[in-house]
């Protein structure tokens, strides 16, 4: 047993730790996520040249990582610096659905996506979907030999940017079949195609997107027709591990400023953390994001085993991310009191990024909800 | 034991509906309800509304211009504001300061001070925290000086909740270093006008603009705007907090977000069912439910005990920390309810007169930033973990 990750990693680990120190510091970050466009082209180009995008591929694919633990190592080091770059939409969804689904021509599209030169998005929830990946109301129909695709989908992470969309529809059966649903890569400019791109309370990029009549030529398709639905529950465990990855990353940094105002903010003549209440309480925040390391930990190393297992173990991961990512950013409001809600201060910043990430790919209960179907389908 | 209102405050209770029914402007009400912001203006409409009935002051005695209520009557008031979406009354002069100079005020600060509350001349704002002194209330430093007729001010104060409204701001000042921090503070009134004066906006982690920090320098207050002694001025302070605490159960706001949940519950879908048929869901809401059943009754239950005026004593922290409590909770289902509509958030639609359509149900923009603003909550007016000392000192003799 080693719970140290390989030589690979942990240079991949200290490239992108020191580039968020060095040239993603707070004040940068929020300068970017102020901006209109949402994120820096600059600072994703210079990511992609570290090969920070190519880590969360695999070799057959043009990338040379793709595993659990790269993700893993990537996110948490992304949710240390609260990145807004494209990375979950363009790379972990969209890049990921290509990559298990994609012809020769289709994965092509994949040396690009990780060169930084052209985003994807996936956009597959819809406005009353909620976490439900089979909820899909979308209809692509079959004309001549391609399709006319029309529905709305909502909160489409780095829909705001994204050069082409895959979009997720309903060819066959009822609204909350399985079977059914199938992928089209859809350039963004396509006549029908209308997005309203916002940001979110947490500083990201998203839009809605709608279709009215989108028309597609065949080799739109992506994968069976009908068949996605293996590929879509895969490419979310992905995405479910990576914002694991993400919150735990953003946990660790919220911890470590909250101790250190433990340690340095006076009241009563001494320092706040001489106070036994909050020490016990601080006691907790450790242990809690110790247990969330290993949840994390847990759902790296079953991502590339079975259906099964891979499901059970993202689900539990994002279920105490969850409920620990609940308890660490409101404890660390509380803890700094006043201070942690300014704008100005940057650990609110990662506390609204870690309750926002509980709105991603199924929530505490969802997941909860999910754990418990797939334990007694085992 | 009898959990009914008696005759009599049924009928108060069919007259302030009554009242709300013909008298809240709907434009102030639509505003509240859809989490709109309020303007200066619009606050200062609804205290000139209120005082047209002479409803302004609900904790003041009626030779003062108050409405003498019980505070039961005070209760009925406050939930049914709340329930018809009325907007809270601002109350820095009305629940804080107006109560002290009743106590402990001259007879000619009453008189000038007071019914320029009522009419709306003077916006009132606190100046307690400062940068060094948060729970730590008495170890504050902004000094002030005797020269003559006149203090001379010198410090900070933060967090000031709409200070930049303010036309004056009651002080918390340090008179004598040479003793007990608690022994050496007195409570000055101060004109914002004064030169020296400098208000900045704080701006929170929701992007609002509801705080500030104060900053004084040589400020110049006449001996006549201190309130009681000097050197007495902790006595008064901690007069006002147990008012300020009061305030802050906030069971109306609760009921009222509850309501506001289960709409929300009813609409949104999961799996193509309506989420309160969900029980995961489901189970959440009821226990909030029910805590806030039993808030309800134990805030009565309190209320009752003071009887007869004034305010209750270290049993209000107890009030503080359960009624935050609630109302964080239910902010919390209300963004979970939402679901990935939580996170798209623009600002300006917050403004009156956006008129882009939402993104989402009409209902979602402000979720998710009233959870985060709403944090506030257990960390002003006293922090809970205050209340949680006051608690075991004066409840349990710890």
């Amino acid at each position: 047993m080693d719970f140290n990750h390989n030589e690979d990693r942990r240079m991949l680990e200290n490239t992108l730790s020191r580039y968020v120190r060095e040239q993603y510091d707070f004040e940068t970050r929020m300068e970017i996520a102020g901006t209109d466009l949402g994120y820096s082209a600059q600072k994703w180009a210079e990511m992609a040249e570290l090969g920070i995008i190519g880590a969360l591929f695999r070799e057959e694919d043009g990338g040379f990582g793709g595993h659990g633990f790269d993700l893993m190592v990537v996110f948490e080091q992304l949710g240390r610096g609260i990145v807004v770059e494209p990375f979950l939409s363009s790379a972990i969804l969209a890049g990921g659905l290509i990559a298990e689904l994609g012809n020769e021509t289709q994965k092509a599209m994949i040396d690009d996506v990780i060169a930084g030169g052209k985003l994807l998005a996936f956009a597959h929830g819809e406005p009353t979907s909620r976490y439900t990946l089979s909820d899909v109301t979308t209809t692509a129909t079959k004309s001549g030999d391609g399709w006319v695709l029309n529905g709305h989908k909502s909160v489409v992470a780095g829909g705001d940017n994204a050069d082409s969309f895959i979009i997720s529809a309903r060819v066959s059966g009822d609204r909350m079949d399985e079977t059914g649903i199938a992928l089209f890569i859809i350039d963004a400019g396509t006549d029908g195609v209308e997005r309203r791109q916002y940001g979110t309370v947490d500083g990201y990029g998203a839009a809605d997107v709608f279709l009215r009549d989108v028309t597609v030529k065949a080799d739109a398709l992506l994968g069976e027709d009908g068949g996605a639905f293996a590929a879509i529950e895969k490419a979310t465990a992905r995405a479910v591990l990576a914002l694991s990855a993400e919150a735990l990353g953003a946990m660790e940094v919220v911890k470590d400023m909250t101790l250190e105002y433990l340690r340095t903010r006076n009241q009563f003549g001494v320092p706040i953390g001489r106070f036994q209440a909050l020490q016990h309480r601080m006691a907790d925040l450790l242990m809690e994001v110790e247990q969330a390391r290993s949840i994390v930990i847990n759902a790296a190393g079953a991502l590339d085993g079975d259906r099964l297992a891979r499901e059970k173990a993202v689900s539990a991961a994002k279920n105490l991310i969850g409920r620990v990512g609940r308890l660490v950013a409101e404890e660390a409001i509380q803890m700094h009191g006043g201070i942690g809600m300014t704008w100005e201060f940057s650990m609110p910043h990662y506390a609204k990024r870690i309750i926002m990430l509980d709105h991603m790919f199924g929530d505490t209960d969802h997941h909860m909800e999910r754990f418990i179907a797939l334990s007694s389908a085992a | 034991m009898d959990l009914n209102y008696s005759e009599e405050e049924y009928a108060f209770e069919a007259k302030v509906k009554q009242f709300l029914g013909d008298k809240l402007p709907k434009r102030l009400s639509d505003k509240v309800k859809g989490n709109i912001r309020l303007t200066k203006a619009d606050m200062e409409e609804w205290h000139s509304i209120l005082n047209a009935e002479g409803w302004l002051a609900t904790h003041w005695p009626a030779i003062y211009g108050g409405t003498g209520w019980t505070p039961v009557q005070m209760h009925i008031f406050e939930e049914a504001c709340s329930a018809a979406n009325a907007p809270r009354t601002v109350p820095f002069g009305l629940g804080m300061l107006g109560p002290v100079l009743i106590k402990y005020g001259t007879e000619e600060q009453k008189e000038h001070y007071l019914p320029r509350i009522l009419d709306g001349t003077d916006w009132w704002c606190q100046g307690y925290s400062e940068p060094g002194s948060g729970s730590d209330l008495a170890s504050l430093k902004t000094r002030a000086v005797r020269e003559g007729d006149h203090y001379v001010v010198n410090g900070q104060k933060t967090w000031t909740t709409l200070g930049q409204y303010a036309d004056w701001i009651f002080c918390l000042v340090r008179t004598d270093t040479e003793c007990k921090p608690q022994e050496g503070i007195s409570f000055l009134l101060i004109d914002m006008n004064t030169p020296g004066i400098e208000v900045r906006p704080i701006i929170t982690l929701d992007g609002e603009h509801e705080v500030n920090e104060v900053f004084f320098d040589n400020v110049k207050v006449p001996v006549a705007n201190l309130v009681g002694e000097e050197n007495k001025g902790w006595t008064y302070a901690k007069y006002l907090l147990t008012y300020e605490r009061t305030n802050i159960a906030g069971v109306g706001a609760s009921l009222n977000g509850l309501e506001h949940l289960k709409v929300i519950a009813r609409e949104q879908q999961k799996d193509g069912k309506p989420l309160i048929e969900d029980p995961y869901f489901a189970r959440r809401m009821a226990e909030v439910e029910i805590d806030l059943d039993a808030m309800k009754t134990t805030n009565l239950r309190v209320l009752a005990a003071v009887q007869g005026g004034g305010a209750p004593g270290a049993e209000s922290s107890m009030l503080k920390i359960k009624g935050t409590v609630i109302r964080q909770e239910l902010n919390d289902l209300t963004r979970r309810a939402l679901g990935p509509y939580a996170m798209p958030y623009v600002h300006e639609a917050l403004d009156e007169g956006y008129n882009e359509p939402p993104i989402g149900p009409e209902y979602a923009n402000p979720v998710s930033s009233d959870y985060f603003n709403n944090r506030k909550l257990s960390i002003f007016g006293g922090s809970n973990e205050i209340q949680r000392n006051i608690i075991s000192k004066m409840i349990l003799g710890l």
